[in-house]
C-alpha cells in the first residue's frame, strides 16, 4: 500500500515527518518498507500560460510563444505539437534544473532567443509517456511555482501490509492507526448522502446472500463523457501507483484507496435487465477486462444481468459491460463480499487485483452506503449526471457479526510478562476503536469494531495491547522454569561424529538439492517410480531424488568443470522411495571419493587412483565408531550405476543398508566424468545405531600368532576366508587379519595367494604349542574342504 | 722391548683405531688372553723373586692405563658413531607432512550445531519431521486453512495425493506437540522448501524451529530467550528490537530485527542502509495451534520462533551469495575447516 504523507494529513494530525512516522508504523506492525518522493526532484518550473504562437522563421516543426509566467511575458521557443494560445503548462524557466539534472539557459533555436522551456509531464518525472506538453488545467495559478501547487514535496510511504490488517488497505485505514498511535482524533473529509433526482433503479436480486450480504447499487444518468479527472485526484492516484484511466474509473480508484472500499462501475447501456448476485452456472464463460476469457467454476460468485455474467464479484468487470469513452449512463456497484467467497478464485484465473486482494482479506461490511455517497458526490462533482436512489439488499443474517471477546487483564499481565495497568489496557483498547465494557470484577467484555477481522480471541486483544504499548518496552526475562534433562542416548551416534569422521578423513561436506533432473535419477535408479513434483521449478529440479548420488555427482561435474581434479564429498541428507503405496523418508549418508586416492603429496604414491578399498576403509572407520564392526557385511552384488565388479551391498545385522562400489563406466560415460569414483550410500540409521562399551577383563596371558599362507581360486571372498577360519578355530581365536594377497609368479594362474593371521589368546592361562598346533591344524584342514585352500610352501 | 715403550705404542694404536673393531684388534693385541701385556704377566714367573713384584706392579699399571685408554677411545668412537647417524638420519624439517588432508563441515551444518549447543544449553530437544508434509501438519493445524492469504506467501510445492514439501519447519511443532507432552522445549532444523528461486531466494533451504510450551511461559521470556540468543551467537552485544507481525500460528506475532552485524547499525548494503536486519519471526503459540495439538491453552502457553540457517549463516561468516551453500564448490566448502 502506497499512501502519501499529504493525503494522510488531510485525514490526521501528523506531528512528525515521514522518517519518524515511518518508525512509528514499522514499530506497530505496519512495516514502511520505502519513502519515496512523490516527485522527482527538479526546481525553477512555473505554471504558464501561453498568450501567443508564431510559427519560427527557420524551423517548420518549432513556433516561437509569448508565454506567461507572472512578471513580464517571456518568449520561448517550443516544438510540442499541442502548444496553443490559452494553454497552462509547466515552464522550466530560466535557472531551473530538470529531474535528469538539465539546467535550463537562455538559448538560441535557430537564431531565436528562447527564456525557458514549456514541459511534458514525462520531462518533470510525472509519466512514463507524454504526448506534448502536461495540459494543465485552467484554473492553475499562472506564475505559481508547480510543486508548490501540486504539493509536490510530499512524501510517499509504502507499506507492507500483513494479510490480517485488511482495514489498513487504506488512507483512511492508516489514518486511523496512525491516529489510535499518537493518541490523536481521525478527521478526514465529510459528505453527505447525494439525493436522488430522478427515480431510476435498477433491480438488484441476491442469489446468494452468505457469499453477498450486502449489495447497494445507483444509478447515474447523464454523466459527461468529455469531462477530465480534476488534477489533484489524478495526482493522489499517481501517488498511490494507479494511472488515470478517465472519471468513472478514477472514482472509484479514489473511492477504494481513500475508504478500503472496492466499487465497480457498469456501463448501464450495455447491462440487459436487473442484476443477479449469485453463483456461476456449471459452464458460464465471462470475457474480461484485461481482454482474457475465463471459464467459471460453481463456486465462483458473479455479478450477472439477464444475459449472463457481467462480472466476477469482487475481482474484476467483465469487458462487455464495461464503460468507455462514451458512456452516459452508469450503474454504481458497491457491496460487501464475504472474504470466503473472493478467496482462492482470483488465484485460481492468475488474477489479483486490488478490488480481490482487499475482499478475501475482508472490507469493512458497515462502510458500503458511506463509500457508495462518497463516490456519487465525487463522480457528480467532477462529470455531472443525476444520481438515482441507493438500491440496498442486505442480508443481517449473513452480515459478520464482531463477536464479543472475553478478555482477562490478568492474563493478559501474565502472558505478556509485563505489569500493564488495567487503565492504560482499556485506553489503548478504545483508541482502537474497541468497545470496552470492564464489570468490577470478572472478564471485560470486548467488541472489535466493523473493520477489523483479525481480532476473535484474547490472544487478538492481548497483540493488540502490546502493540501500542510497544514491543520495545515489555521486559526481556530468563526463560523460567527448570528445564526437564533432555536424554542422551549413548546406543546412537550423535550425527555429528560421523560428519566429524568424515571431514577428519578428508571428505567435505556438501548440501544439494532433494530434487534432481528425471533423467539422472533413472540413470542411478531405473526401477524405481521417483517421487514427482507437480509444479517443478525446471526439468533440473523435476523429481524428488531416491538416492543422495543424484546431487554429489552433479556437484563433482560442477567441480571437474571447475578444474577440480580430486574431489571427496559426503552429504548427510533424505532420500525419498516409494514403499508399499507410501513415501519413505529415509535419512542416507552419501559419499563420493573422485579422482586420486590421496591429495598429491611426496613420499607416497599420491597419482594412485581412489579405489573401492579406499572407501570401504572409510565405511569401516565408521562402522568401528559405532563399536560394532562386526555387525557390517559386505556381499558383493549389481546395482545399476555401479561397476558389477565392484559393487557391494553393505548389510548391517544382516539386514541390507546401502551400497558402496565404483560408478559404472557406462554412467560416467554419460555423465561426462573421466576421473574414477567411487560412491556409498548407507541408511543413516545403520551407522547411528552404536553398541554401549561392555568391559572384557584383560588377559594377563600371553598372546600367541602364528601366520597362514593359504592358496585359493581367485573367486573365493576373502569373507569366505575368514569365516571359515573362525568357524574352525573356535574362541581360542582373539583375531584374524588378512595382511596379503599375492598373485603373480609361485602362484597358479587363476588362483591367488591369501596371508592370514591368527591370534590366539585365552584369558585363563597360557596356551600350549600343542593346543594351537592342533587348532591350526584344524584351521588348514577345513579351509581345504570349505574352499579348495592349499598351504602355500 | 721395555715397557714403557710398550704402552707407549699401544696408547698410540688405540688413539689411531678409527672405529670400534680396530680399537677391539688393537685391545685384544695387547689386553687379549695372548695379547702382549698378557704374555708379560705371564712372564713375571721366570724373573727373580726380588723383579717379579717390582714388574708384576709395573705391569698391572700398564694394564690399567691401557684398559682406561681403550674405554676412553672407545666412548669417543660411540659419540662418533652416534654423531655419525644422527647426521646420516637428518630430514629437511620444512617438507610438509603426509596424510589425507582435512574435510570441512558444511557452512550450514556449523550454523545448526552451533544453534543446537546454544538451545541444548536451555534444555532444548532436537527434533526432527518429514519434508514431504500433508496440509493438515504444514497449514492447517498452523491456523492456515485453505485460501489462505497467508498461503500465497508460501509458494509451495505439490507432490501427490495432497502431499506437499514443506514450506517451513513449523509443522515439526504440531507433530512434536502430538506426540509427546509439555512441558517440552524443542529445536527443530531442516530443510524447507519454496517454490522461488533467484539472486536472494533459493527453492530449497534451512530453518530452525525452537517450540517452548509449559505453564506460564511468557511473552517477556520470548523476548529474554531470543535476545540472549542473538547476542551468544554472534558473540556480540547487539541491540535488538521485536517488531509486531503477523503469523497465522502465533499471536502475538513478532518479527525481530538485529543492529547490523556488517555496519553496527550505521547503515550498509547488507542492511539496506536501515542499520537493521531482519532475523527471526517468532511469537507466543496460537490457542487454536495448542488446540489443535489437543493441548489445553488456558493451562499451557508457549512460544515458537523460526530462522533461516543461510541468513545466519551469511552474516555469521559474510558469505554474500545465497546460491553458493548449494553449489558445492570445492573453493566454498574448503573456507568452513
Amino acid at each position: 500500500m502506497r499512501v502519501s504523507l499529504a493525503w494522510l494529513r488531510e485525514w490526521v494530525e501528523v506531528p512528525e515527518g515521514a522518517e519518524a512516522l515511518a518508525e512509528r508504523l514499522t514499530m506497530a506492525g505496519l512495516e514502511v518498507e520505502a519513502i519515496e518522493p512523490a516527485a522527482p526532484a527538479f526546481s525553477g518550473v512555473m505554471v504558464a500560460e501561453v498568450l501567443e504562437v508564431a510559427p519560427h522563421p527557420d524551423a517548420d516543426r518549432l513556433r516561437v510563444c509569448r508565454v506567461a509566467a507572472g512578471g513580464e511575458p517571456l518568449q520561448v521557443v517550443c516544438g510540442a505539437p499541442n502548444v496553443r494560445p490559452g494553454l497552462r503548462a509547466p515552464l522550466a524557466t530560466v535557472g531551473a534544473v530538470l529531474p535528469d539534472g538539465t539546467r535550463i539557459r537562455r538559448a538560441r533555436l535557430r537564431g531565436v532567443e528562447s527564456h525557458g522551456m514549456l514541459c511534458s509531464a514525462r520531462e518533470l518525472g510525472l509519466a512514463d509517456d507524454a504526448e506534448g506538453l502536461w495540459e494543465l488545467p485552467p484554473e492553475a495559478p499562472v506564475g505559481e511555482d508547480l510543486r508548490r501547487w501540486l504539493e509536490l514535496d510530499d512524501q510517499v510511504l509504502e507499506v507492507a501490509l500483513t494479510p490480517n490488517r485488511a482495514d489498513c488497505l487504506s488512507v483512511r485505514g492508516i489514518a486511523r492507526e496512525t491516529a489510535a498511535l499518537h493518541g490523536v482524533p481521525l478527521g478526514g473529509p465529510r459528505w453527505d448522502p447525494v439525493a436522488a433526482a430522478r427515480e431510476d433503479r435498477l433491480p438488484v436480486a441476491v442469489e446468494a446472500p452468505e457469499a453477498c450480504p450486502r449489495y447497494l447499487g445507483r444509478v447515474v444518468r447523464g454523466v459527461d463523457p468529455a469531462a477530465r479527472t480534476p488534477l489533484w485526484m489524478a495526482e493522489r492516484l499517481r501517488r498511490a501507483g494507479l494511472r488515470s484511466l478517465g472519471p468513472l474509473v478514477d472514482v472509484t480508484n479514489y473511492v477504494l484507496l481513500e475508504l478500503g472500499q472496492p466499487l465497480h462501475a457498469f456501463d448501464l447501456a450495455r447491462l440487459r435487465g436487473g442484476i443477479t448476485v449469485r453463483l456461476a452456472h456449471a459452464g458460464e464463460r465471462i470475457a474480461l477486462l484485461d481482454g482474457r476469457e475465463v471459464a467459471l467454476e460453481p463456486d465462483t460468485l458473479v455479478i450477472a444481468d439477464a444475459g449472463g455474467p457481467v462480472a466476477l464479484a469482487g475481482i474484476m468487470g467483465g469487458a462487455g459491460s464495461a464503460v468507455g469513452p462514451g458512456t452516459r449512463d452508469v450503474f454504481l456497484e458497491c457491496a460487501f463480499f464475504a472474504p470466503g467467497a473472493i478467496a482462492g478464485r482470483a488465484r485460481r484465473h492468475g488474477l489479483h487485483t486490488e478490488s480481490s486482494h482487499r475482499f478475501e482479506r475482508g472490507v469493512d461490511p458497515a462502510m458500503q452506503r458511506e463509500a457508495l455517497e462518497r463516490a456519487t458526490g465525487l463522480l457528480l462533482e467532477i462529470a455531472g449526471g443525476e444520481p438515482g436512489p441507493v438500491t440496498e439488499v442486505v442480508s443481517e443474517a449473513h452480515l459478520p457479526r464482531r463477536p464479543v471477546v472475553a478478555f482477562r487483564p490478568q492474563r493478559a499481565r501474565r502472558l505478556l510478562g509485563a505489569e500493564l495497568a488495567d487503565g492504560e489496557m482499556r485506553a489503548i483498547l478504545e483508541r482502537l476503536g474497541l468497545a470496552c465494557e470492564a464489570p468490577g470484577e470478572g472478564p471485560w467484555r470486548v467488541t472489535p469494531p466493523s473493520w477489523r477481522f483479525d481480532l476473535a480471541i484474547e490472544a487478538d486483544l492481548v497483540e493488540e495491547v502490546a502493540r501500542l504499548h510497544g514491543y520495545g518496552r515489555l521486559p526481556e526475562t530468563p526463560l523460567a522454569g527448570s528445564p526437564v534433562m533432555p536424554p542422551a542416548p549413548e546406543g546412537r551416534l550423535d550425527e555429528g561424529r560421523i560428519r566429524a569422521l568424515l571431514a577428519d578423513r578428508g571428505y567435505h561436506e556438501a548440501v544439494t538439492y532433494s530434487f534432481v533432473p528425471e533423467a539422472l535419477q533413472r540413470r542411478l535408479d531405473p526401477e524405481a517410480e521417483p517421487v514427482r513434483l507437480q509444479n517443478p521449478l525446471s526439468a533440473e529440479l523435476a523429481v524428488m531424488r531416491t538416492t543422495a548420488w543424484a546431487g554429489l555427482l552433479l556437484a563433482l561435474q560442477r567441480n571437474l568443470a571447475r578444474r577440480q581434479e580430486r574431489v571427496r564429498l559426503f552429504e548427510l541428507s533424505m532420500r525419498f522411495v516409494r514403499q508399499d503405496c507410501e513415501i519413505k523418508q529415509e535419512k542416507t549418508l552419501a559419499l563420493l571419493a573422485a579422482g586420486p586416492a590421496w591429495p598429491e603429496q611426496w613420499g607416497l604414491d599420491s597419482r594412485r587412483p581412489v579405489d573401492f578399498h579406499d572407501v570401504k576403509g572409510d565405511l569401516e572407520a565408521l562402522a568401528a565408531a559405532t563399536g560394532a564392526p562386526g555387525a557390517f557385511a559386505f556381499e558383493a552384488a549389481a546395482h545399476p550405476a555401479l561397476h558389477p565388479g565392484q559393487s557391494a551391498r553393505v548389510l548391517r545385522d544382516g539386514e541390507p543398508v546401502g551400497w558402496i562400489g565404483a560408478l559404472h563406466p557406462e554412467v560416467a560415460g554419460a555423465l561426462d566424468i573421466g576421473v574414477p569414483v567411487v560412491l556409498l550410500e548407507v541408511a543413516l540409521e545403520a551407522v547411528r545405531r552404536a553398541r554401549v562399551p561392555r568391559f572384557e577383563p584383560l588377559s594377563p596371558f600371553p598372546a600367541v600368532r602364528r601366520d597362514l599362507a593359504v592358496v585359493v581360486d581367485g573367486a573365493v571372498p576373502a569373507a569366505r576366508i575368514a569365516e571359515t577360519v573362525r568357524a574352525a578355530a573356535g574362541p581360542l581365536l582373539r583375531e584374524l587379519r588378512i595382511f596379503d594377497v599375492y598373485t603373480g609368479p609361485g602362484v597358479e594362474a587363476g588362483r591367488k595367494s591369501v596371508s592370514l593371521g591368527l591370534i590366539f589368546q585365552e584369558s585363563s592361562r597360557t596356551l600350549t604349542d600343542e593346543e594351537i598346533n592342533g587348532v591350526v591344524a584344524r584351521v588348514v584342514a577345513r579351509l581345504e574342504e570349505a574352499v579348495g585352500a592349499t598351504l602355500r610352501q | 722391548m721395555d715397557l714403557e715403550e710398550l704402552v707407549a705404542r699401544a696408547e698410540a694404536e688405540i688413539a689411531a683405531a678409527g672405529d670400534l673393531r680396530a680399537l677391539d684388534a688393537v685391545r685384544v693385541r695387547y689386553l687379549g688372553r695372548k695379547g702382549e701385556l698378557t704374555a708379560r704377566l705371564k712372564g713375571l714367573g721366570g724373573l727373580p723373586p726380588e723383579e717379579r713384584r717390582a714388574m708384576g706392579q709395573a705391569v698391572n699399571a700398564a694394564k690399567a692405563r691401557l684398559e682406561r685408554a681403550v674405554a676412553a677411545r672407545r666412548a669417543e668412537l660411540e659419540r662418533e658413531a652416534v654423531a655419525a647417524r644422527l647426521a646420516a638420519e637428518r630430514l629437511d624439517v620444512t617438507l610438509p607432512g603426509r596424510g589425507q588432508g582435512q574435510g570441512t563441515l558444511h557452512p550450514v551444518t556449523r550454523v545448526l550445531a552451533r544453534i543446537e549447543t546454544l538451545f541444548h544449553g536451555l534444555g532444548f530437544e532436537v527434533a526432527e519431521g518429514p519434508e514431504i508434509e500433508d496440509d493438515f501438519h504444514n497449514f492447517e493445524a498452523l491456523n492456515i486453512p485453505p485460501e489462505h492469504p497467508a498461503r500465497a506467501m508460501h509458494d509451495t510445492f505439490y507432490v501427490e495425493g495432497g502431499l506437499l514439501l514443506r514450506t517451513h519447519t513449523s509443522p515439526v511443532q504440531i507433530r512434536v506437540l502430538r506426540e509427546r507432552r509439555p512441558p517440552l522445549r524443542i529445536v527443530a532444523p531442516g530443510r524447507v522448501y519454496r517454490r522461488d528461486s533467484d539472486l536472494t531466494h533459493s527453492p530449497m533451504f534451512h530453518q530452525v524451529e525452537g517450540l517452548v510450551v509449559d505453564e506460564r511461559v511468557s511473552f517477556a521470556e520470548l523476548k529474554g530467550t531470543l535476545h540472549a540468543f542473538l547476542e551468544r551467537f554472534f558473540e556480540a552485544r547487539l541491540a535488538v528490537r521485536f517488531r509486531p507481525s503477523y503469523f497465522p500460528f502465533t499471536e502475538p506475532s513478532a518479527e525481530v530485527d538485529v543492529a547490523c552485524v556488517m555496519c553496527g547499525g550505521e547503515g550498509c548494503r547488507v542492511c539496506g542502509g536501515t542499520g537493521w536486519l531482519e532475523v527471526l519471526g517468532c511469537g507466543m503459540v496460537h490457542p487454536r495451534v495448542l488446540e489443535n495439538a489437543g493441548v489445553d491453552p488456558e493451562r499451557w502457553t508457549g512460544f515458537a520462533f523460526g530462522l533461516g540457517v543461510e541468513r545466519f549463516a551469511m552474516l555469521r561468516y559474510g558469505v554474500d551469495d545465497l546460491r553458493l551453500f548449494f553449489d558445492n564448490d570445492l573453493r566454498f566448502l574448503a573456507q568452513f575447516a
